[in-house]
């Protein structure tokens, strides 16, 4: 219990660490032009492009500070004062969707889709989510779906033996929803708890690659009609607007059931996660926090507002 | 979401035509829509203020209040603007220096940077004739020097053999010592994903840097990446002196803000784009296509350099005097749908067009793809030559034999024709145009060419 409350310490100061960094920018810009003054419609407009920098994109940012303004408009505020309530509003919409990934035992194995579009991470979150897994003592199963890039099973077969998890391959150029199939099969037999299917990235916009998807996630409901159990695309927090259309076609493609948001340590603010929460309201599952195999963390709304907000615990 | 700046503006102007002349308030209005429009695009905000800022300078002007369709003037402005700042002219990679010429390329994790090297590397062995070398330094994400190997190979071009546990500055002292040796003109290095913000990894590259004292350092970027471009770039430019751009996953719907946003900060050509998967997807930097991609306006130049390449000369001339006399029949329809595949099909034209964004995303949700062109192709093949020369004869028991030749249904014959018709008569319009004088051709007339509408299955 102790060792578990260290861990959860441990991602925390890890994500604040994070996200601090990109924070602090936001945070400066706030104090910089708040100070104590009334929140009139110029401070309206510096806080709008405070949240559009962070990626909120313009109208989740107009929205935000419209609900900021309907309760405290022409009132003197503080710098702390306004972080908080930007925290509050943010944490508002981003509440409903902190979900982590919950494996359902009535599933054996709970079969995990992971997508995204190239780069952002899926191989290196399926290691982590591996890794995860297994540190709860259950038995992982990932498929090396990415049959496309060049080593990325290479790849995949380095996390798996990082995390202790077995990997079901192919040939590189092989049929990745065949491949997919008979990991399934395989980890069934075997009496897996989890099946991460690793696939390849593909851009949102590529019909034919969108299919393939398509086909992954037919094979699998061959083998049991409620598969995937989940269906998570890995989001690159820096990237920006495109997201919508991310999360819009691959949730068409494939069902999305949640979202993982990786490369947070960085400076990007992956504030398009607000835009997302409240324009499709798919459960955040987790972040990457960093390239290190424990580097994943529960999404918690609460940090994540204070964090976007600048505030500093 | 995306609506393009031509429709944004397009409301505020029907608006303000009926009254005449253009204020300095309407101008402010039309530029809070093309600040929207470049922050959708995820320009970054301080890059997208100052834009403004010298828009309207501009704008406010006489040529905008005295012009006609204002509107487009103000488009223009915006548009020419945004070419300046984007570097208005096409910039090649730098290798004036004595050979081996080392070219390092940087990034952040996952921007593309190992199917960048490769993509530079065979461009420059198949087109420009140079002898190659390949060297990753990236010892951090597991599997990613096979990367290379497996790319190089594929792209037969050298690899500098991995020795497992060196350090990324002794790989590059190594490669190109190599380089001299094996007597190879360009060796291109490619770095390990970092933050920018990671001290040690920026260190390092920055002591390759030293080492090496590369031609070009090569910043690999996302197309998709948002408000964070800035930092990325500015850092990298500040740690390890970036002297040039390249943007990738340009293929996909991203509206590409971070090119400006880049450029910008950095000052630095945006030399390349990476424009797929392959590895032959490489293409040279245009500034007014981006622009125009970034203000939603399409990328009309590209669609027609596109079409320029992959059209047989001989066979448009033939087309051509078949347009001037009102003759375009079902094997030309059907030397169309070959063009239009070879052109990356439906998807990659209409990601050209402009103002195509909501078609596009209805065929999608159409399901349209590939095979649809191909089974139009497989209706023509199974039509006799005197079919296909008049349409006229084509009765009942004459469709039906035709849908059975190809395994489509009767529908799927009468579609096409019925397509075909709508084009011949596009056809003959282009030929009564073109005798006025091409260049009268308006953006909806090209739109019109291109025969997508009636091959949608509904």
């Amino acid at each position: 219990m102790a060792e578990t409350a260290a861990k959860t310490r441990g991602w925390l100061s890890r994500l604040r660490g994070g996200l601090a960094k990109s924070a602090s920018s936001l945070g400066d810009g706030i104090s910089g032009l708040v100070g104590k003054r009334k929140l009139d419609d110029e401070t309206l407009q510096d806080l709008e492009d405070l949240l559009i920098s962070a990626d909120l994109g313009v109208a989740a940012a107009a929205a935000v500070t419209k609900t900021l303004a309907a309760t405290r408009y022409g009132k003197d505020v503080t710098t702390q004062q306004v972080r908080a309530a930007l925290a509050e509003e943010i944490a508002t919409i981003l509440e409903p969707v902190a979900h982590p990934l919950v494996l359902d035992p009535a599933h054996k194995p709970f079969v995990i889709l992971v997508t995204g579009v190239n780069g952002t991470g899926k191989t290196t979150t399926v290691g982590k989510l591996a890794s995860h897994f297994r540190e709860d003592g259950k038995t992982v199963f990932l498929a090396a779906g990415d049959t496309f890039r060049a080593a990325a099973i290479d790849q995949l077969k380095i996390w798996g033996e990082r995390a202790g998890a077995r990997v079901i391959a192919g040939k590189v150029g092989a049929d990745a929803a065949g491949l997919a199939f008979d990991a399934y099969s395989e980890a069934r037999k075997a009496g897996a708890d989890v099946l991460l299917v690793d696939t390849a990235g593909r851009l949102q916009t590529k019909t034919n690659l969108m299919e393939e998807l398509k086909k992954i996630v037919r094979v699998l409901k061959k083998v049991d009609e409620s598969a995937p159990h989940a269906s998570i695309l890995v989001l690159d927090a820096t990237t920006g607007q495109n997201a919508h259309s991310q999360v819009e076609l691959f949730s068409e493609a494939c069902g999305l059931t949640g979202l993982v948001m990786t490369k947070l340590d960085g400076t990007a603010r992956g504030g398009v996660l607000v835009a997302l929460a409240s324009r499709f309201g798919l459960p955040i599952n987790a972040i990457g926090v960093g390239e290190e195999i424990e580097d994943l963390a529960a999404f918690d709304a609460q940090n994540f507002a204070r964090a976007l907000a600048g505030i500093a615990d | 979401m995306f609506d393009s700046l031509t429709e944004r503006l397009g409301e505020v102007f029907t608006r303000l035509t009926k009254r005449g002349a253009l204020s300095e308030g309407d101008v402010a209005e039309a530029l809070r829509e093309v600040r929207v429009a470049l922050l959708e695009a995820d320009v970054a905000l301080p890059v997208v203020k100052d834009f403004v800022k010298e828009v309207q300078a501009r704008a406010v002007g006489a040529d905008v209040l005295k012009s006609v369709t204002p509107g487009q003037m103000v488009i223009k402005v915006v548009h020419d603007h945004l070419i300046e700042m984007l570097g208005g002219e096409t910039e090649e990679l730098n290798l004036r220096a004595t050979p081996p010429v080392a070219l390092l390329v940087v990034g952040l994790q996952g921007s593309g940077k190992t199917t960048s090297v490769a993509k530079i590397g065979l461009r420059l062995t198949s087109i420009e004739k140079k002898k190659v070398l390949l060297a990753s330094l990236d010892v951090h994400r597991p599997a990613a020097q096979e990367q290379l190997r497996v790319l190089g190979e594929q792209a037969e071009i050298n690899t500098l053999p991995v020795i497992d546990g060196q350090v990324p500055v002794d790989i590059a002292k190594r490669a190109m010592e190599a380089g001299k040796l094996g007597g190879y003109d360009v060796v291109i290095l490619d770095t390990a994903g970092r933050l920018h913000i990671d001290e040690a990894l920026m260190t390092e590259v920055a002591a390759v840097r030293d080492a090496v004292q590369p031609a070009e350092v090569l910043l690999v970027a996302d197309a998709l990446t948002g408000q964070d471009a800035v930092n990325v770039a500015k850092s990298f430019k500040e740690r390890v002196g970036v002297t040039g751009i390249m943007l990738t996953r340009i293929d996909g719907d991203a509206r590409g803000g971070a090119a400006l946003s880049m450029r910008q900060v950095t000052g630095c050509p945006i030399k390349l784009l990476g424009t797929g998967e392959k590895l032959d997807a490489l293409e040279a930097f245009h500034p007014d296509r981006i622009a125009s991609r970034i203000l939603g306006m399409g990328d009309v130049v590209s669609l027609v350099e596109k079409a320029a390449e992959t059209i047989d000369k001989e066979d448009a001339e033939k087309l051509e005097a078949k347009f001037l006399k009102g003759q375009f029949d079902l094997d030309d329809l059907a030397a169309q749908l070959r063009q239009m595949r070879r052109m990356g099909g439906l998807e990659g034209l209409m990601a050209m067009l402009p103002g195509v964004g909501k078609a596009k995303r209805q065929m999608a949700g159409a399901n349209i793809d590939e095979r649809s062109l191909l089974r139009q192709e497989a209706i023509i093949s199974s039509m006799t030559l005197k079919e296909r020369r008049s349409v006229k004869i084509l009765n009942g028991s004459r469709r039906r034999r035709i849908a059975a030749g190809a395994g489509v249904e009767i529908q799927d014959v009468n579609r096409l024709l019925k397509q075909y018709r709508q084009m011949a008569g596009m056809m003959k319009k282009v030929g009564k145009l073109s005798r006025k004088g091409r260049k009268q051709l308006s953006q909806q007339d090209l739109k019109n060419l291109i025969p997508p509408q009636g091959g949608i299955p509904r």
